[in-house]
């Protein structure tokens, strides 16, 4: 922040501090959101491609964070093999741990902000994190019991991006930023906040003399997309976004049956419960529309983490599981109603006993009526998983914006993205009408 | 025989209320085995209320319905549905508007119960309900859904679904109200007939030609009140209670009511 606002003072312009999510400032500023991309952002080659990227600033290096009580057992990534890792999506760290992924058997797990890997980490979601020696040392600080390991796994720059149109200011970035160099001002500011070290100092003397701006990074990272290539780039995701895509069907398929399967019990206690049972599941089918679904994951996760640690992929199953079925409830308990009374009490004359009238009669009759409003909530609740990436599921969305990182476009991903949805909710819409008319025929 | 006084349904004072509207104001109705016994009476005079009283559909404030052998209901809040098997096995409803399951077709419609119910087992339980519906005249539309039947089919259906388990009192709620003469005439044989197997039936129907020619005995109701009661000849050509000559003024309009019936 001090490094942009003097920045903007030796430009000669006021700054207006847009703050957007960490993996979309590369295409907030190739839209035009904003000028001027910072913070973190890392000098990738795709970022090189893609956009016009200043000088590097700042140096730093990839470091893995553990449990004290895991200090000399998990010292390098060999040693974690087959254990959980966080880390920000979409950065150098995360390419890194997938990489490792393949080599080491390692599990990345992609994290949208930089606190969440670290109290994971301390509860025990996770056994290490990777991630930069800044933010590590600081949640280091904030969360106790963790420990910096020593190695290090990857060292690289931070830049500031800028639209590809925008080379002639990006050549301004680079001049302020050498002046910053040379009069000391960074060095300045980085003490002040205890980041400075050796490897600036090298990195500013690089700059200052000029050097070419190839990509320091000492990992491998995914080679840069030329702008003519897009397609083929996004088609290696292609397994990637399919892999994402069954997550999505099977977190959907599971989270509507518990969703069926809780909202029939719902919907039959408010009918046939007593006053104190129908009233507490109102209250629950209230409280549960009444509030947003993210705020639900988010309780589940990482609320509920002190007293039960549910893993991500169930806390997302319950999360929308239970959400919808305070939906589906609504729906079985107006269906429900709409079975004409006549044929409840005809088969009270005939001796039906209560249960048997709801399974016999009552129950698959309104099962025929809220057939059409529960296909509806399946399809949304296909394209509502994609919340669940908030912790740290990787479903299709989720994929797809990684792959929109690294390729540094939206439209093939995005087009690509589109039709595995579709793919996945026609079928499905097809089949329920199918269910419809045969049994509107037979029925 | 002692078979042909005991009572098969004994209605004593029964008095029902809903809030201020006082629709049964102490009714006193029997019927032993054998009858066919029609209620009649403008509408809102209660018989509907009665045959649901009977049915155990309807709670009531006062009186006693003695469905005999001890099975009887009292006034109060309904029991719960497995303190009333005993009312259940002896008391069919067929009701005006059927009220057939419409998810099921005719045959398994009949079946139900049986399968359930009394725990018949597949294919007796068919075999019983395709007597009955061809006993009925409709056994080429066992397969049918409720929504594909004409209104005498449905009757018919529903009456089939009363039968199959077997109740020794059989309510009918306006079964004449859907049916042209012709069929009207079907239905009072097959009704005779069940009467005739010791079967007791208890029809509520605005029609008097249907009562005269079928009733053993007619009950008129007024106002929540039984007026008259009789042999069908006595009740409906003679009529005593002001209540029944309106009754047959409104079926018969252009007939006065104190004039000669039609019947020989």
């Amino acid at each position: 922040m001090e490094v942009a606002e003097e920045l903007a003072r030796r430009l000669g312009r006021r700054p207006r501090f847009v703050q957007v999510a960490f993996t979309s400032i590369d295409q907030s500023v190739e839209r035009g959101d904003f000028d001027i991309g910072m913070t973190g952002v890392e000098d990738t080659p795709a970022r090189r491609a893609a956009l016009s990227v200043s000088v590097p600033y700042f140096e730093f290096r990839e470091v893995l964070t553990v449990r004290q009580a895991d200090r000399d057992r998990f010292r390098t990534l060999e040693d974690l093999k087959g254990k959980r890792l966080g880390t920000l999506g979409g950065t150098i760290a995360y390419q890194l741990l997938l990489d490792a992924s393949r080599t080491l058997a390692v599990e990345p797990v992609s994290y949208d902000d930089d606190v969440h890997p670290y109290e994971d980490l301390a509860s025990g979601r996770l056994d290490g994190v990777v991630l930069d020696h800044i933010l590590a040392r600081r949640s280091a600080r904030k969360v106790p019991g963790l420990v910096i390991q020593p190695a290090v796994l990857a060292t690289s720059h931070y830049v500031i991006v800028l639209a590809r149109r925008n080379s002639a200011l990006r050549d301004q970035v680079d001049a302020a930023l050498g002046g910053m160099m040379r009069d000391g001002t960074l060095e300045r500011i980085f003490r002040k906040w205890d980041v400075w070290d050796e490897g600036q100092k090298k990195l500013f003397a690089r700059v200052l003399a000029g050097e070419p701006r190839t990509p320091p990074s000492s990992v491998a990272v995914p080679v840069a997309a030329p702008s003519g290539s897009r397609l083929g780039t996004a088609l290696r995701y292609l397994p990637a976004l399919l892999k994402a895509s069954l997550v999505t069907l099977g977190l959907s398929c599971m989270a509507m049956a518990l969703a069926i399967a809780v909202g029939v019990a719902v919907a039959t206690g408010r009918l046939y419960a007593g006053r104190v049972v129908s009233g507490l599941l109102a209250v629950y089918v209230e409280v549960v529309r009444g509030t947003p679904v993210l705020l639900q994951l988010f309780v589940l996760y990482y609320g509920l983490s002190s007293v039960v640690r549910l893993p991500a992929f169930v806390a997302a199953l319950i999360g929308l599981g239970l959400n919808y079925a305070a939906y589906e409830s609504e729906i079985y308990r107006g269906a429900l109603l709409a079975v004409p009374r006549g044929q409840l009490e005809a088969a009270r004359t005939l001796g039906f006993s209560e249960l048997q009238t709801l399974r016999l009669v009552r129950g698959p009759q309104a099962f025929r009526i809220a057939l059409a409003p529960m296909t509806n909530d399946f399809v949304a609740l296909l394209k509502d998983s994609s919340l669940v990436s908030v912790i740290t599921v990787v479903e299709l969305t989720k994929a797809t914006q990684i792959m929109a990182a690294n390729v540094g476009s939206w439209a093939v991903p995005g087009l690509l993205c589109a039709a595995l949805y579709l793919a996945l909710s026609l079928p499905l819409s097809r089949l329920a009408r199918h269910l419809e008319a045969r049994w509107r025929m037979t029925a | 025989m002692s078979a042909l006084v005991a009572n098969v349904l004994s209605v004593r004072d029964l008095r029902l209320s809903r809030g201020e509207r006082q629709v049964l104001r102490g009714v006193n109705l029997t019927a032993s085995r054998g009858e066919l016994l029609v209620l009649m009476g403008l509408s809102g005079g209660g018989k509907t209320t009665v045959l649901r009283t009977v049915a155990a559909l309807e709670p009531f404030q006062a009186g006693e319905i003695d469905l005999g052998d001890g099975v009887v209901l009292r006034p109060g809040p309904l029991p719960r549905e497995s303190a009333l098997r005993g009312v259940r096995r002896r008391v069919g409803l067929v009701f005006q508007l059927h009220c057939l399951f419409e998810h099921l077709s005719a045959l398994h419609n009949i079946t139900l119960a049986p399968l359930h119910v009394r725990g018949q087992a597949r294919q007796e339980a068919d075999e019983r309900a395709r007597q009955l519906l061809e006993s009925l005249g409709i056994g080429h539309r066992a397969e049918a859904l409720p929504r594909e039947l004409s209104g005498g089919e449905a009757q018919r259906v529903a009456i089939a679904r009363a039968l199959a388990m077997d109740p020794p009192l059989l309510l009918m709620d306006e079964p004449t109200a859907s049916l042209d003469p012709a069929r009207r005439g079907e239905l009072g044989a097959t009704l005779r007939r069940l009467t005739g197997e010791g079967r007791t039936l208890v029809v509520t129907t605005h029609d008097d030609d249907f009562a005269r020619d079928f009733a053993t005995r007619v009950v008129v109701m007024a106002e929540g009140e039984v007026v008259e009661e009789g042999p069908p000849g006595e009740v409906l050509d003679a009529p005593r209670h002001p209540a029944t000559r309106r009754l047959l003024q409104h079926q018969e309009p252009g007939l006065d009511s104190s004039g000669p019936s039609r019947q020989t």
